[in-house]
């Protein structure tokens, strides 16, 4: 890579101890950042059986406040905000007109606030965006002062509490104040591989010491990018920009659920008399999942055919899934073939492989509730 | 007498008695992480120099692999199909992909020597 491109990417406050402990640094979404550290594989394994510490501080956080933030960022979202409880945690998508998404995002009551953590690569957009559409009403304030790692995996609880206790007690998409150690954080239960486990958001300044902490413990192993990849295709989560954009609505995508009951019947929400038409009368195509019979993974864009050759739809995320141990796929099929089950071809270098549609997520998904 | 070569694109070739193993090297298989598929021609198709011989499929993307010379695929490392993973563990020896009878082998002029090779990667680091 050219040296003034790679000058140009920002770098993260783990940035020198990604380094350090010997990861591959690629560019993502204008960040330089792990892909891997000592394997994609080895890494997912190790997520799936002990726990593995992520840093995301590429996405954005950022505070909410005014009036009643909570009404007013209910004009940008269909999910329910008003009825969040203090401290409660909720998956929500910022829509458009049209009813596509234009980002996914966090959202975290925490008194009069919302905190809010949205993509890496439309981080800068959804700021103005809110901005300008919440003007007069609330203020939305970055934090880029702040770091965000995922402590993932089904003892990441174990080394967790250690440090700090109470994180035990910390229930699914609950979020809370804690000290790790004297570091002051703010820690909820919860990430995006389908496993138990916290994400950890602290001050930069803090960011280096609290993981090298985290990484003393005897179950934590550092994981990048990739291994987050993997895990999130096999937890059948969206990836923004692949799975999920402006052209595709939440009811295509499978994510109707983050609708409040309310707001199907409210609406107010931009957008909305697209997605409840669709919510009442259903849709064209819709996300699924794909398991291959093969091993040759089917990647992004590859087309997906019925048993005669017809195209029905197309792959949107495809990897080799480490522990379902064949390759997976997430794509979007005319409705009518998204059964569970219904046999599809998946088109790769001109060979069609058989495989079939199956229901997500692929992996069991673990949370402690 | 035995002539090891690489090409720019992170090949090796090693060449006995006219007819060519060839490998990715120990950078590429680095680059690629866990290899988890490789495509191997058919014994008996002719590739030419710079062609597309293989594809490997890493767990985020598949990539060429390149005939670093011309001439007839002879024999492919089935063992590869198996398990792909050797690619990552022994490049140079057990995860070679295919042996390759040379129809010019004055085209192994124009690859690079283990030196110059090992001048690229340094360039690349």
């Amino acid at each position: 890579m050219n040296e003034t491109l790679k000058n140009d990417l920002n770098k993260t406050p783990l940035h020198a101890l990604h380094v350090e402990r010997g990861a591959k640094m690629v560019p993502f979404a204008g960040w330089e950042m792990p892909l891997q550290f000592e394997g994609i594989i080895a890494e997912h394994l190790h997520a799936r059986s002990q726990a593995v510490l992520f840093d995301v501080s590429h996405m954005g956080q950022a505070v909410l406040y005014g009036d009643n933030p909570a009404e007013s960022l209910e004009t940008l979202v269909p999910g329910e905000i008003q009825k969040l409880a203090n401290d409660h945690q909720r998956y929500t998508v910022l829509t458009n007109a049209e009813g596509g998404i234009l980002d996914d995002l966090m959202v975290t009551r925490r008194g009069d606030r919302l905190f809010m953590v949205v993509n890496a690569a439309c981080r800068e957009a959804d700021f103005e965006y809110i901005r300008t559409r919440l003007e007069g009403q609330c203020t939305l304030e970055p934090q880029p002062d702040r770091a965000l790692l995922a402590l993932q995996g089904p003892t990441a609880v174990n080394a967790l509490a250690r440090l700090a206790p109470a994180a035990r007690y910390l229930m699914f998409m609950h979020s809370q104040p804690l000290s790790i150690g004297n570091i002051p954080s703010v820690v909820s239960r919860s990430g995006y591989t389908g496993e138990d486990g916290f994400e950890i958001s602290v001050e930069a300044t803090d960011a280096e010491a609290l993981a090298r902490l985290l990484l003393s413990e005897p179950e934590v192993r550092p994981g990048g990018l990739g291994a987050r990849d993997t895990l999130r295709l096999e937890a059948g989560f969206c990836l923004y920009g692949n799975d999920i954009d402006e052209t595709t609505t939440p009811v295509e995508a499978g994510l109707a659920w983050t609708i409040g009951k309310r707001r199907r019947t409210e609406g107010g929400f931009p957008g909305a008399e697209i997605i409840q038409r669709q919510l009442a009368e259903g849709v064209q195509r819709r996300r699924v999942g794909i398991i291959l019979d093969g091993r040759i993974p089917a990647r992004a864009h590859a087309a997906v055919e019925d048993q005669d050759g017809a195209v029905v739809g197309e792959v949107t995320s495809g990897a080799y899934g480490p522990s379902v141990d064949s390759p997976v796929a997430l794509a979007y099929v005319k409705t009518e073939y998204g059964e569970p089950k219904t046999p599809v071809n998946v088109v790769v270098r001109d060979q069609r492989l058989p495989g079939r549609v199956t229901a997500l997520p692929f992996v069991e998904h673990k949370y402690v509730h | 007498m035995t002539t090891v070569k690489y090409t720019s694109e992170h090949e090796w070739i090693r060449v006995e008695d006219g007819v060519g193993t060839v490998g990715i090297t120990e950078y590429a298989q680095e680059q690629l992480g866990d290899v988890v598929f490789v495509e191997l021609p058919e014994v008996g198709k002719v590739v030419e120099k710079g062609g597309e011989a293989a594809v490997v499929d890493s767990v985020k993307a598949a990539s060429e692999v390149y005939a670093p010379v011309s001439g007839e695929v002879s024999e492919v490392n089935a063992a590869l199909v198996e398990d792909p993973a050797k690619v990552n563990a022994d490049p140079l020896g057990e995860g070679w992909f295919f042996r390759i009878k040379l129809s010019d082998p004055g085209e192994l002029d124009d690859l690079m020597d283990s030196v110059a090779y090992q001048e690229l990667v340094e360039s690349l680091a």
